[in-house]
């Protein structure tokens, strides 16, 4: 293989390529809460009104730990009661696995096409 | 054919790129140690406790040995190839000579996002630190906690900056005495040193499996924060004194300390917090071990739990900051970054452009994401770089079948801790899709983009040949 020579890249050329690199960092944090989609969030299902121990499922020992916690059955209402919501659908699963190797297929396809050029100069005779 | 050694420990310097000024040789097996630990650690202090919310106690539990049998087969995978690819970088140097440059590409963001977010989360619990510390010393307001999770980012990364040497001293230091933490809290709470204050079964009764079996997979996504990091200590490759002693007996030890530390940590905390507090780590136990001391009863345990639990988000922030910037470092000097981020400080010799630039990242994600989606985020590149590893070594056995090349450390049992690590990757993408699917599509969606940006765009400013700096002989199928 003939040997390749790549281009000088400008130091504007540099910077922005560290912007781009950084704002998609941040956007694939941040867009899905700005967008409220950061799932796990919790939710009560049933509320119990006046709550006690008892009424929240905590036996005597439990009830004593939170109490040691500075927690009264009303503060602890939410924290004790609140559940993740692990129902889905089929398609949303098949999705994530479409995407999942899709991504690593992508990633090896074009990671040998690659390689086969480094490897094809890298050990050609000089 | 004949074979080469690269592991040798006269190949010393930088040898691979054969700059003049290179990163410096002066750590040990201990150091490589306190690397791995240090940065893991803060998983038994905060964060593995959302695998109890996601399943129940006893799902943490068995998240935690699966998620051990996990890191087991990362950490002999690991130790094999980087006993051999001695370089900074780690698992991306491993990638660019045996899988090819957008591997390498991705698994390099891979390492410095999952750092540079476990860096953010240690700064977050830091100042949940202060702030407690800061009530229960008679502070009436609400304290600003932004502050200390500045100086906890800054600080580590000045300290980064001056030097390796002390900064993983002062790792093996504050690791040690964070650990020694977590053993004097079991013997003092357990009934092995007085009374006893566990109370397990009375705890767990009515609440076994509060999600049934579903939980249990589900608790496997925070499962790995008990150990997510440990990977790292290959980031030291290249400025261990002898890296085909030093990195596998350092990654083999830290595993082993892990797999004590995260069964006492459980044993402990589901002992004595009820699980419905124990597994919100946003709004109930912040820090498990520390809320533990707290109810104690002994003012010496909270002093020191308090002080252990500084102490291990100090370690880990601070050997995140050394593994992010080794990683971004190495994708400057190949040229997958720009170049200006692959110098070496001229008198303190580490990679003082790529230390300063992650600063402010860090900080972004450190002051504006909630805890979980932090660690959620750190998890997923960690499991992505996993999933590569069975990956790599398979083909790297391939390419180099044994006798070609002298390998520091042998794994044994080859393909079976390949198949296994494939098999509990796959289930835990299944765990963190149960809850967090939006931000697994987003996440991929994210390296699916920057995988066509370098390929397409990115790529063509890399020299080809001179990516493999490893004087191996030809990879055999080329």
């Amino acid at each position: 293989m003939a040997h390749y020579t790549p281009p000088v890249q400008s130091k504007l050329g540099q910077i922005i390529d560290v912007i781009v690199l950084v704002t998609l960092t941040v956007g694939a944090l941040f867009v899905p809460l700005w967008l409220g989609m950061a799932g796990a969030a919790k939710t009560v299902a049933s509320p119990v009104e006046n709550p006690t121990w008892e009424a929240l499922g905590q036996n005597a020992v439990q009830a004593a730990q939170y109490e040691a916690l500075g927690y009264t059955p009303e503060s602890a209402h939410d924290l004790i009661l609140a559940r993740f919501d692990y129902s889905f659908t089929t398609g949303a699963l098949i999705v994530m696995i479409v995407v999942i190797v899709a991504y690593y297929a992508l990633m090896l396809k074009f990671s040998e096409a690659e390689y086969r050029e480094v490897i094809s100069e890298k050990f050609s005779k000089k | 054919m004949a074979q080469t050694d690269i592991t040798s420990s006269e190949r010393d310097g930088m040898g691979p790129h054969g700059t003049k000024v290179g990163l410096l040789r002066v750590l040990g097996p201990a150091h490589v140690w306190a690397l791995g630990v240090g940065i893991v650690l803060v998983g038994e202090y905060m964060g593995w406790n959302f695998a109890v919310g996601k399943g129940g106690a006893y799902a943490a539990l068995m998240a935690c040995w699966f998620a051990g049998i996990l890191y087991s087969c990362v950490a002999m995978i690991d130790s094999e190839v980087t006993s051999t690819v001695a370089a900074a970088g780690g698992q991306y140097t491993q990638a660019k000579h045996i899988v090819g440059p957008l591997m390498a590409f991705n698994v390099g963001l891979y390492l410095v996002f999952a750092y540079t977010m476990l860096e953010a989360a240690n700064a977050i619990t830091a100042g949940y630190l202060v702030s407690v510390v800061a009530t229960m010393t008679g502070y009436g307001g609400a304290l600003d906690q932004r502050p200390f999770i500045i100086l906890v980012i800054m600080f580590l990364a000045w300290l980064n900056y001056r030097g390796v040497l002390a900064t993983l001293t002062f790792n093996l230091v504050i690791t040690a005495i964070a650990f020694t933490a977590i053993i004097v809290l079991f013997l003092s709470t357990s009934g092995i040193i007085g009374d006893g204050i566990m109370q397990h079964a009375a705890l767990f009764e009515g609440h076994e499996k509060p999600y049934g079996w579903i939980g249990v997979v589900a608790a496997m996504h925070f499962g790995l924060w008990f150990y997510l990091g440990i990977e790292g200590t290959t980031q030291a490759a290249e400025e261990v004194r002898s890296p085909a002693r030093a990195l596998p007996f350092g990654t083999l030890a830290g595993i082993m300390t892990l797999l004590i530390a995260a069964t006492l940590t459980w044993y402990i905390c589901s002992g004595v917090l009820p699980w419905e507090f124990l597994g919100d780590g946003v709004n109930g136990s912040v820090a498990p071990l520390f809320d533990t001391a707290r109810l104690s009863g002994s003012n010496a345990l909270i002093w020191f739990l308090g002080i252990g639990t500084l102490f291990a988000t100090l370690a880990s922030a601070n050997g995140c900051i050394n593994d992010a910037s080794r990683a971004w470092f190495a994708l400057g000097r190949d040229k997958y970054l720009p170049a200006w981020f692959g110098a070496v400080h001229p008198q303190y010799r580490t990679p003082y452009r790529s230390i300063v630039f992650l600063v402010p990242i860090a900080l972004i994600f450190a002051l504006g994401a909630p805890l979980d989606q932090v660690i959620t985020f750190s998890i997923l590149s960690g499991l992505l770089g996993y999933t590569f590893m069975p990956l790599n070594i398979l083909m790297f056995r391939k390419k180099w079948p044994m006798g070609t090349i002298k390998r520091g450390y042998e794994h044994p049992f080859h393909p079976v801790p390949a198949i296994v690590l494939l098999c509990l990757c796959a289930f835990t993408f299944f765990a963190v899709f149960l809850g967090y699917g939006t931000q697994l599509v987003a996440m991929i969606g994210f390296y699916i983009i920057v995988s066509l940006w370098f390929h397409f765009w990115r790529y063509r400013f890399v020299n080809r040949g001179a990516q493999f700096t490893m004087p191996w002989p030809k990879p055999q199928g080329y």
